[in-house]
């Protein structure tokens, strides 16, 4: 363990032809990506207090939560609720509460639900209030999509900087279908989605963005050095080449994220797994989509495109 | 590429160096108080706290500002006998709209008028715009330019007003920012129930003394003449009489306190005006003795006693069925001022301490268990490269919390996540060296030559792999809030220093091990 390796994720010279289950594996991608949207539409999102305004309160007790009587004492003070549910174990409680008419009800609500609480249960506390108004939580929307969206832009402008535009094109129009896959994966488990679920999409973005730039990266140096190797060849060779790499990354970036759903309590675990899905759906986009989408828009240009300056570059590289 | 002057050598091992050094703040006390101490911050999501984001009513700033220019108009116009059918200030416009009685007085009303444009000293603008309308009227509107100023200056007013209320509770380390054009944010570490807090800010707390119109009192309802409003008493259902004009403001107090009074034992606020405020109050009860007199607090009568007889000496009493918090309340209000505008709450967040220390735990047990799986897993599959790789993890995460101590940035939860996620992706660096060096070694170059190209090789990969990641989480930091940009700070600065832990250290750790043993083949 100390000097050599133990184990190896694949063996080292790998033939699999990737290539071959591409229309698989585009039309695979293509349909979970269609239902994802569908589940987008219908059921829908799980939308957090983040974006869909309101007030959530948890609530701690002595001993296991009577939810009757909290639920009683709400009626009594003519609080309408969006639920009072469990939340982690026994004795803790999730209520919520809807959008109010203006920001004033907002705070005057929060204080109610305070007071009916203090009346209900002994030793209930709050420990945690987050109330926000629809002109927040709209503008959070908005930030959230913005990031979004520009993200994808730079990365797409980035790409074609430094390789060409197949590559740009390949990856966005991958990670595009990447967010879809997470977005349906969010409608299906019924995790709330929130500002934290934005910065896990990102996380994914980046991840994934990372991955196909490494199959990229190679497609690039093999491009230069077999000139005559059909592009499909090509795709395959690099693919295999960095499959121990792709699947040792994968692993870590797993590895790391896994503890964070198993321990890191309900505010963080929905995160994570967002992050798990992600890294499955990324890793394997890079090697069924992206390289797929590269061949297609590749297949004649690239080699034409990439010969004639191909030969100073390698000369250039080897000492 | 595998060589490194002595130079180079200890630069490295002196920036891990500094990196630890700058650690150590996080976990002892300043030994003197000269020593620069910079620490990571808890965000209030694991220390306990509150954050609220207020919103500054711009409409009533607007509102107040035509209101005494209103009351200016009446002034100007008062001294030429200028009658006028109707003044009428219009908020949706900006404007002040006044139809004179006899339009042949238009040119004296104008120049009545004049006096009220300031001129700012700064840009040379003015602030107001006297026009002539085709059918007669006259129109003052406000300047977009004098706008933004007030707008602003009610801003930076109400941050250091609710600054000066919330240390009046004695909250430790309070944070009051703006945000954007109209919001305030304030941040309350440890406050686990900003309830009293909020009803603080949530007061303009604008006080005023006027006098109460008799007669118009005894007419009762309907409409109430010009010059008077009809204002509600606290704690009782009527409405009573209060003359417009504000006859001395609570501007002019220099200090409030409270108290119980002597007699009756009840709680009160005592006051006490400044010079000009004693001065007006004296010369008001002087001449309205047998009067009664209102004090207003945001448009509600506190008390409206009557003067016995004029009060000198600049020292007041409030009474009104206080209890010893609201007294307390009051002064605390009075004592700091009043807002120019009222604020409202639009978003709350609050955690109690327990949560907060819960979610600390949940974050260490998750960064232990995901580091060691991290290190047990690049041991295994890389063996000594990998126990190369887990010294740069280590050193890494040194460097990540340096840099935030450094910054004194904020760590919340969702960054003790991007940390462990860094750990992740930062060996990614290391896997692809590894990779590619054992590919080297296989396509038969001597142990060397594979390192040499191996690390070269890789850097390419390594910086395009990592910008992209960089970036989306530039634009995270950019156009997230609250916890989530302490998500993005932890990831980004995580991908920077690991490219310098990936690239620099190990490949020096493995170039001294390269030289000291010599080996045949690499254990790759």
């Amino acid at each position: 363990m100390f000097i050599k390796p133990r184990l190896r994720l694949a063996p080292d010279h790998t033939t699999i032809q990737f290539m071959r289950g591409r229309i698989m594996g585009l039309v695979v991608s293509a349909v979970l990506s269609t239902a994802s949207v569908l589940l987008f539409f219908y059921p829908g999102l799980n939308l957090g207090i983040d974006f869909s305004g309101g007030i959530v309160m948890q609530v701690r007790t002595e001993g296991p939560a009577d939810f009757t009587k909290i639920r009683g004492a709400l009626a009594d003070a003519h609080i309408q609720t969006q639920g009072v549910q469990r939340f982690g174990d026994d004795s803790e409680v999730l209520i919520r509460l809807n959008t109010q008419p203006t920001e004033q009800a907002t705070q005057v609500a929060v204080g109610q639900v305070r007071d009916a609480l203090a009346k209900a249960a002994n030793g209930a506390r709050i420990v945690r209030t987050d109330a926000v108004g629809a002109s927040v939580s709209a503008e959070l929307f908005r930030n959230g999509l913005l990031a979004l969206g520009i993200s994808l832009v730079m990365i797409l402008a980035y790409i074609w900087f430094r390789f060409e535009w197949q590559f740009a094109v390949g990856a966005v129009v991958t990670l595009v279908l990447d967010i879809t896959k997470a977005i349906g994966f969010l409608a299906i488990t019924r995790i709330e989605f929130d500002l934290v679920m934005v910065a896990a999409i990102l996380t994914v973005l980046g991840y994934s963005t990372n991955d196909k730039v490494v199959v990229y990266d190679r497609v690039r140096e093999n491009l230069r050095k077999y000139k005559t190797m059909p592009l499909r060849e090509l795709i395959d060779l690099s693919i295999n080449e960095t499959l121990n790499r792709t699947l040792g990354t994968s692993m870590t970036v797993f590895l790391a994220s896994l503890p964070l759903a198993i321990f890191g309590g309900q505010s963080i675990s929905g995160f994570a797994m967002i992050m798990l899905f992600g890294i499955v759906v990324g890793t394997s986009s890079s090697i069924f989509i992206a390289a797929p989408i590269l061949l297609f828009l590749g297949e004649q240009r690239l080699r034409r495109d990439a010969a004639a300056p191909a030969t100073k570059a390698t000369l250039a590289e080897e000492p | 590429m595998m060589y490194f002057s002595r130079l180079k050598t200890l630069s490295i091992l002196g920036a891990c160096l500094i990196g630890l050094l700058l650690c150590i703040p996080n976990a002892m006390e300043a030994p003197a108080a000269w020593v620069p101490w910079r620490t990571v911050h808890l965000g209030l999501d694991l220390q306990g706290g509150s954050y609220l984001l207020l919103e500054v009513d711009m409409k009533a700033v607007l509102k107040e500002r035509l209101d005494s220019l209103t009351d200016g108009v009446r002034q100007a116009l008062r001294p030429g006998a200028i009658f006028y059918q109707t003044l009428e200030s219009q908020p949706d416009r900006n404007r002040i709209l006044l139809k004179l009685r006899d339009p042949a007085k238009s040119d004296a009303a104008i120049a009545a008028l004049k006096p009220l444009i300031s001129i700012d000293s700064n840009t040379g603008t003015p602030d107001l715009q006297l026009e002539t309308q085709s059918d007669g009227a006259i129109t003052l509107t406000l300047l977009p330019a004098a706008l933004h100023a007030r707008a602003s200056g009610a801003i930076q007013q109400s941050i250091e007003i609710v600054r000066r209320r919330i240390d009046e509770t004695g909250v430790v380390d309070p944070q009051i920012a703006q945000q954007g054009e109209g919001r305030i944010v304030v941040q309350l570490p440890g406050v686990g129930d900003p309830n009293r807090i909020k009803q603080l800010i949530g007061k303009t707390a604008h006080m005023t003394f006027r006098l109460v119109d008799e007669t118009a009192n005894a007419a009762g309802n309907g409409p109430p003449p010009p010059g008077v409003d009809f204002l509600p008493e606290q704690d009782r259902g009527s409405k009573i009489a209060v003359r417009k004009r504000i006859d001395v403001d609570g501007a002019d107090l220099t200090d409030a306190r409270a108290g119980t009074d002597s007699q009756t034992g009840e709680w009160v606020v005592n006051f006490t005006f400044n010079s000009v405020g004693a001065r007006r109050f004296a010369d008001i009860s002087a001449a309205n003795v047998n009067h009664r007199f209102a004090i207003v607090l945001d448009d509600k009568v506190i008390s409206a006693p009557v003067i016995r007889s004029a009060i000198t000496g600049g020292r007041g009493q409030i009474s009104g069925s206080f209890t010893a918090t609201s007294a307390n309340d009051l002064s605390t209000l009075l004592r700091a001022g009043a807002l120019p505008a009222p604020l409202t709450v639009i978003e709350e967040r609050s955690i109690g301490p327990e949560l907060g220390a819960d979610s600390i735990k949940a974050g260490a047990i998750s960064l232990a268990v995901g580091f060691a799986l991290v290190i047990a897993f690049m041991g295994v599959f890389y063996g000594l490269f990998g126990w190369f790789a887990n010294i740069a993890l280590v050193v890494n995460l040194i460097l990540m919390m340096a840099i935030m101590s450094l910054m004194e940035a904020t760590l919340s939860l969702p960054g003790m996540a991007g940390m462990l996620l860094t750990l992740g992706m930062a060996v990614d660096a290391n896997i692809l060296i590894n990779e590619r060096i054992r590919e080297e070694q296989k396509l038969g170059r001597p142990p060397l030559a594979a390192l040499e190209h191996g690390f070269s090789r890789a850097f390419r990969t390594i910086f395009d792999s990592n910008a992209t990641a960089f970036l989306a989480h530039v634009m995270l930091f950019a156009f997230g809030s609250g916890p989530v940009k302490g998500f993005a700070v932890t990831i980004t600065l995580g991908i920077a220093t690991s490219m310098f832990t990936s690239w620099m250290l190990t490949r020096l750790l493995v170039a001294r091990w390269y030289v000291a043993h010599k080996p045949k083949l690499l254990p790759v």
